[in-house]
């Protein structure tokens, strides 16, 4: 939750990361594969262990020597996953989760954001300042006071507890502000001469307008929020409001070496990013380059 | 402008901008002062706060096993951090360039940084697994040495580090290749031209146009390594023989295993106090120097 703005000015939207081709520098580029190829495959390793052992017999895995290839494929660790967990609820919730947090950040951030680049109002030069300060506290000194809080309310083992500190956040505010900021006033002002409400304006004109940053958002909310694990685990005991990250790593303490399940359990909780970030890779990219989102 | 028409001005600019701005600050500011007031207190959530000054700070700076979690964050901030900022920079440079199949390169060495914390927890724990995990089996049929890998107490902080690696070697990479995409080609040209040769050139003229991004990510990336929790409570939960237990570890324990919530409020107003300074320090450090600032 802790955000920082790269130094780089934001890129928005698809982003062709690829330089420029030198027609004198493609001869001379095979020996670039004699260390990509190594690098690659040890970064491909983990995954392809992952979807092997989650398709092998459970005969297979604890043998020595191990093999990397199984003799078999099988879909007993899902089936056994399927049956022996919750990972189906596990998953229901994280989707909602991710969905409100995504919609809720859709909204919220780019309605301050508008506010912030384009509106006047008494205050909105403190307000802005101070939610950029709000960058320096790290997470770790909002744990305790923001668990006391919520179990005042009632919302600990809840699954709004894991949704709430996902509604809005200082980078999708200060990301769609720095959006809004570059669109020419023009616009709006045309909009507003024909009597179109300053909300009318926004939700009509500017918004549809806005769909790379929006993107950009949505991709940093939904990364986040589906893998994130810390806050779940201090606001969530309660297994029937457990995400699938908090199910899958409590599975792992209770089923220690029932590997093809856990490997199942990963599958599960992993694929559905994959599998969009291979679909929309130049965004995930585009969102990288703009902020660090992991931790 | 009439008032009236001023404090409707006033009102919707409130209107756009209030919900994102009450939930970022309400979770933010607010916890982070509540988190000041907590640790001058005794307090286990349940009994009657108890006032105590500066007692917990007193405590912390003569905790022995706090200090012993200082410095295996810092073992660990170590091993990772330069790591990554070289293998960023280093991958940046092997993909920065129009070469056959450099989108799968590229797609397989981003694709880690969508896998969860708790997904690369089972995945190292069954790649670094004694008995049959890969590793020790790659090393068998090399003819080396097993290696206890998380279960030794000398080297389970080693393989954390390589799976952070793993999962975030994409982040460094993407900001040093948007960052060598925006110097200009002549700057290499008219180097090579003055008969520098391919390695000269880096170093003498595109590595120093990289320093304010060298800077960023080595602050982004410490900031991180001083914050980290996550792999270790998937992997090693603070073992073997509390080898791997970081400052936020100790601090997660000390809030919501051992409920003194006054003394975790303390520790983390301590990390704070040292993300600050770092911060700062490097920055100020960096506007001083020649290699220029952080913007």
């Amino acid at each position: 939750m802790t955000l920082l703005a790269s130094p780089r000015p934001p890129v928005y939207g698809p982003q062709e990361p690829e330089p420029e081709p030198g027609p004198r520098r493609r001869r001379r580029t095979g020996w670039w594969h004699l260390v990509l190829v190594p690098v690659a495959v040890v970064f491909a390793v983990p995954f392809v262990q992952m979807f092997l052992t989650s398709l092998t017999p459970e005969s297979e895995i604890n043998r020595f020597p191990p093999r990397f290839f199984p003799s078999e494929l099988t879909f007993d660790g899902y089936a056994k996953l399927f049956r022996d967990s919750d990972v189906l609820l596990w998953t229901g919730n994280t989707v909602l989760v991710s969905a409100v947090a995504v919609v809720s950040h859709l909204v919220l951030c780019s309605l301050a954001g508008y506010g912030f680049a384009r509106l006047k109002f008494p205050g909105r030069h403190v307000g802005f300042l101070l939610i950029v300060a709000t960058i320096m506290i790290p997470t770790q000194l909002l744990m305790v006071p923001t668990y006391v809080m919520f179990a005042r309310v009632g919302l600990i083992d809840t699954l709004a507890a894991a949704m709430v500190p996902w509604l809005a956040s200082v980078f999708g505010i200060f990301l769609m502000r720095q959006f809004f900021l570059s669109l020419p006033a023009e616009l709006e002002e045309a909009a507003v001469l024909d009597g179109c409400s300053r909300f009318g304006t926004f939700w009509r004109i500017i918004l549809p307008l806005a769909r790379p940053a929006l993107a950009t958002l949505a991709i940093f909310t939904l990364l986040s929020s589906w893998n994130d694990l810390v806050w779940p685990l201090i606001a969530i005991n309660n297994p029937d409001a457990f995400t699938l990250q908090l199910g899958i790593t409590n599975f792992q303490g209770a089923r220690r070496t029932d590997w093809s399940l856990l490997m199942a359990s990963n599958v599960v909780a992993t694929l559905p990013l994959i599998a969009f970030f291979v679909v929309a890779q130049k965004q995930f990219i585009a969102t990288m380059t703009f902020t660090g989102v992991k931790g | 402008m009439s008032p009236g028409r001023r404090v409707r001005e006033g009102l919707t600019g409130w209107g756009f901008v209030a919900p994102a701005t009450l939930i970022v600050l309400g979770l933010s500011i607010f916890p982070a002062v509540w988190a000041f007031l907590l640790s001058l207190q005794d307090w286990n959530g349940f009994s009657v706060p108890e006032p105590v000054g500066l007692a917990n700070y007193q405590e912390m700076v003569a905790d022995p096993d706090l200090a012993a979690a200082v410095g295996h964050t810092l073992l660990y901030t170590a091993l990772f951090v330069p790591a990554s900022v070289l293998l960023g920079l280093g991958l940046a440079v092997a993909l920065n360039r129009r070469i056959v199949l450099v989108g799968v390169y590229r797609t397989l060495i981003f694709l880690p940084f969508v896998v969860s914390a708790a997904a690369t927890g089972i995945l190292t724990t069954y790649l670094f697994n004694p008995q049959f995990g890969l590793v020790n089996n790659v090393l068998r049929v090399l003819g080396l040495p097993q290696q206890g890998w998380l279960e030794d107490p000398q080297q389970a902080m080693v393989v954390i580090a390589l799976m952070s690696l793993w999962g975030q070697a994409a982040f460094t990479t993407v900001i040093y290749l948007a960052a060598l995409q925006d110097i200009p080609a002549e700057l290499t040209e008219a180097a090579r031209v003055d008969g520098a040769n391919r390695w000269q050139s880096f170093w003498h003229v595109t590595f120093p146009q990289l320093a304010p991004v060298t800077v960023f990510v080595g602050i982004w990336q410490t900031i991180q390594a001083i914050q980290l929790f996550d792999l270790v409570y998937t992997t090693t939960r603070g073992g073997p023989l509390g080898s791997t237990e970081t400052v936020v570890y100790y601090l997660w324990t000390s809030a919501f295993k051992d409920l003194e919530f006054g003394y975790a409020s303390a520790v983390a107003y301590g990390l704070f106090a040292v993300t600050l300074a770092i911060t700062i320090g490097v920055t100020i450090y960096s506007r001083r120097s020649t290699v220029g600032g952080l913007a």
